[in-house]
């Protein structure tokens, strides 16, 4: 039920995003979900993609900073309050996020969430004892 | 005005006399009391018995600062403990410190010195000295302060820092003379208008600057602001510390008070003696000093001796301000920092050969340093927090380690450009030594 992030150090500057899709684009790997975390000086991006693998391997070969993680992908019910049970079943777990964000597709007719979380075996384990649904990498990477 | 005016206008066949027989009795002393020396010396064939005249200077081997951190910390001094009054000391490469020594005597000379080198700008004992150099470990305040001292005049010793202090207590006391680094003259100017103050209406009229190199252009502008006479001082801790040479009124360079300190040009590469006139790196030999006389000590500093009788009647040699350095080393904020500290402190954190870059400016008129440092694999995570962490321990690191505050930034690998050779650790902005005649 993991599935596998790939981050990319990018400095602030113009054209820097744009070169990395391009790149990703150019081998055929398509973009399932991101998001960036920035300050002033540097950006993180973070990319869900059709071919993990292949993006770390084609990334590292432009000479960036990329490193693979894992995370937990949530389907979320689409109503109102959907968002807000996900996260109470959390908390109620005492499971803390590092960070989310939302999946550019979807999955039916529900909303996908990505978490990162510290310990993601136990957070894993919780969510699925309170039928939560979680999408496995397979699922995720081909949307 | 001239604070010991048989010396300084001595006549130079009679002061070469004077340094000759001085630098037989110090070589001998060193060679009886410094084991480092005795091996030296006996190494390059020559004793004291051969020391005739101030040609024989250059027959004498020569000692740098790695001499100093290898006989780490007390290894060269010429006394017993019990004679030394006074110990200060300046970062090194390594972050092993260069530590000096001081008897009581030698604490008179350095006194007697920049006596000389505060009526160069016309001090007396009517004057107010305000000492804005820090006091401690750093040479800077306390020489400035016993010179100021031996004029009769009255010392302020403030040491640095606390701008608004400064400028008020200029105001109130009636400082006539500021002694502090040229860019904290250039700071304080910098307050004074946000506070609105004219400087012009203060009672200052001299300022003795050094600890920094500074460039011509720097000087106008300190006069300008200031509406005073920026006299360039110079000194080195291993040599004695400020005092070493200083510029008289007529500003055309600084008399090296040869009476105690012997001063060479040579050929960086070669170690060969240069003419006058000639550009190449200083050379001291302390010919007075008791605790630590070194001979012919390397300073890495760059610069060229002038002979002949300046307008203002001085005999002693001149050495135009410094024009440049023999190593890498960089004066921030009137630290010394080497590139390799900074390296030391990022191989602990990385535990790889980081690439780095340092970029030094001038914000404002505060020396600014900003780190650049290339993101590993190793150090990279896809959460914010922990980069900034990281950027947070490099600062850290770098403020314990150098004293010094800096600005860290992470980028992307390969954005430092790699030279074939030697990296280009250093970007420097600030334009410091530019002179405008060189």
């Amino acid at each position: 039920m993991k599935v596998k992030q790939i981050s990319i150090f990018l400095e602030n500057q113009s054209g820097r995003l744009a070169r990395v899709t391009k790149t990703l684009g150019d081998h055929h790997i398509n973009i399932r979900a991101l998001s960036i975390a920035d300050t002033t000086d540097f950006g993180i991006l973070r990319l869900i993609v059709s071919d993990p693998e292949k993006a770390w391997g084609v990334l590292k070969e432009q000479g960036y900073t990329v490193s693979a993680t894992e995370i937990i992908a949530v389907q979320v019910p689409d109503h109102p309050g959907g968002l807000a049970e996900i996260l109470q079943v959390l908390d109620d777990c005492g499971i803390n996020i590092e960070y989310m964000y939302a999946f550019v597709g979807r999955s039916g007719n529900d909303a996908v969430v990505v978490f990162r979380v510290e310990n993601i075996d136990r957070a894993i384990e919780l969510l699925q004892q309170k039928d939560v649904k979680l999408l496995c990498g397979k699922e995720v990477y081909n949307v | 005005m001239l604070w010991n005016p048989e010396i300084e206008t001595m006549p130079r066949h009679e002061l070469e006399k004077l340094q000759v027989e001085r630098l037989r009795r110090t070589v001998e002393r060193v060679y009886q009391h410094v084991p480092f020396y005795r091996q030296k010396l006996d190494e390059a064939g020559i004793g004291p018995a051969e020391i005739r005249s101030v040609a024989d200077l250059a027959r004498l081997p020569f000692t740098n600062k790695q001499d100093l951190r290898d006989n780490y910390p007390f290894g060269l001094f010429a006394v017993p403990k019990d004679e030394i009054v006074r110990v200060h000391a300046s970062s090194g490469t390594t972050g092993k410190m260069t530590v000096v020594g001081y008897t009581k005597s030698d604490v008179n000379t350095w006194a007697e010195v920049m006596a000389r080198t505060m009526a160069c700008g016309g001090v007396t004992n009517k004057d107010t000295v305000q000492v804005a150099y820090g006091y401690g470990l750093f040479t800077g305040g306390l020489g400035a302060h016993y010179g100021a001292e031996k004029i009769g005049a009255a010392v302020i010793p403030i040491s640095g820092g606390n701008t608004k202090r400064q400028l008020q207590i200029m105001a109130d006391f009636g400082t006539t003379a500021v002694a502090c680094t040229p860019s904290y003259s250039l700071f304080m100017a910098e307050t004074a208008a946000e506070e609105g103050i004219d400087l012009h209406q203060l009672p200052v009229r001299v300022g003795f600057f050094g600890a920094e190199p500074w460039s011509n252009a720097m000087r106008r502008e300190i006069e300008e602001k200031w509406g005073i006479k920026a006299i360039d001082i110079y000194g080195l801790s291993e040599v004695m510390g400020p005092g070493v040479a200083s510029e008289c009124m007529v500003q055309d360079g600084l008399h090296v008070w040869e009476d105690h300190f012997m001063v060479e040009v040579i050929d960086p590469a070669t170690g060969e003696v240069l003419p006058y006139g000639e550009k190449g790196e200083l050379v001291f030999t302390c010919i007075t000093k008791e605790a630590l006389p070194l001979i012919r000590y390397r300073t890495r500093d760059i610069s060229i001796l002038s002979n002949g009788t300046c307008a203002c009647g001085r005999t002693h040699l001149r050495m135009h301000r410094v024009m440049g350095r023999t190593d890498d080393m960089l004066i921030i904020r009137g630290v010394n920092v080497f590139p390799s500290q900074i390296e030391s402190v990022l191989l602990e954190i990385g535990e790889t050969e980081p690439h780095y870059q340092l970029i030094v400016d001038r914000e404002g008129n505060l020396d600014d340093l900003e780190i650049w440092v290339e993101i590993s694999e190793r150090l990279f995570s896809d959460e914010v927090r922990k980069l900034e962490q990281i950027e947070g321990r490099i600062r850290r690191e770098i403020q314990s380690t150098l004293g010094i505050s800096a600005r860290v930034k992470l980028v992307e690998p390969k954005t430092i450009a790699r030279s074939e050779g030697k990296a280009k650790r250093v970007i420097d902005w600030r334009d410091v030594y530019s002179d405008g005649n060189r």
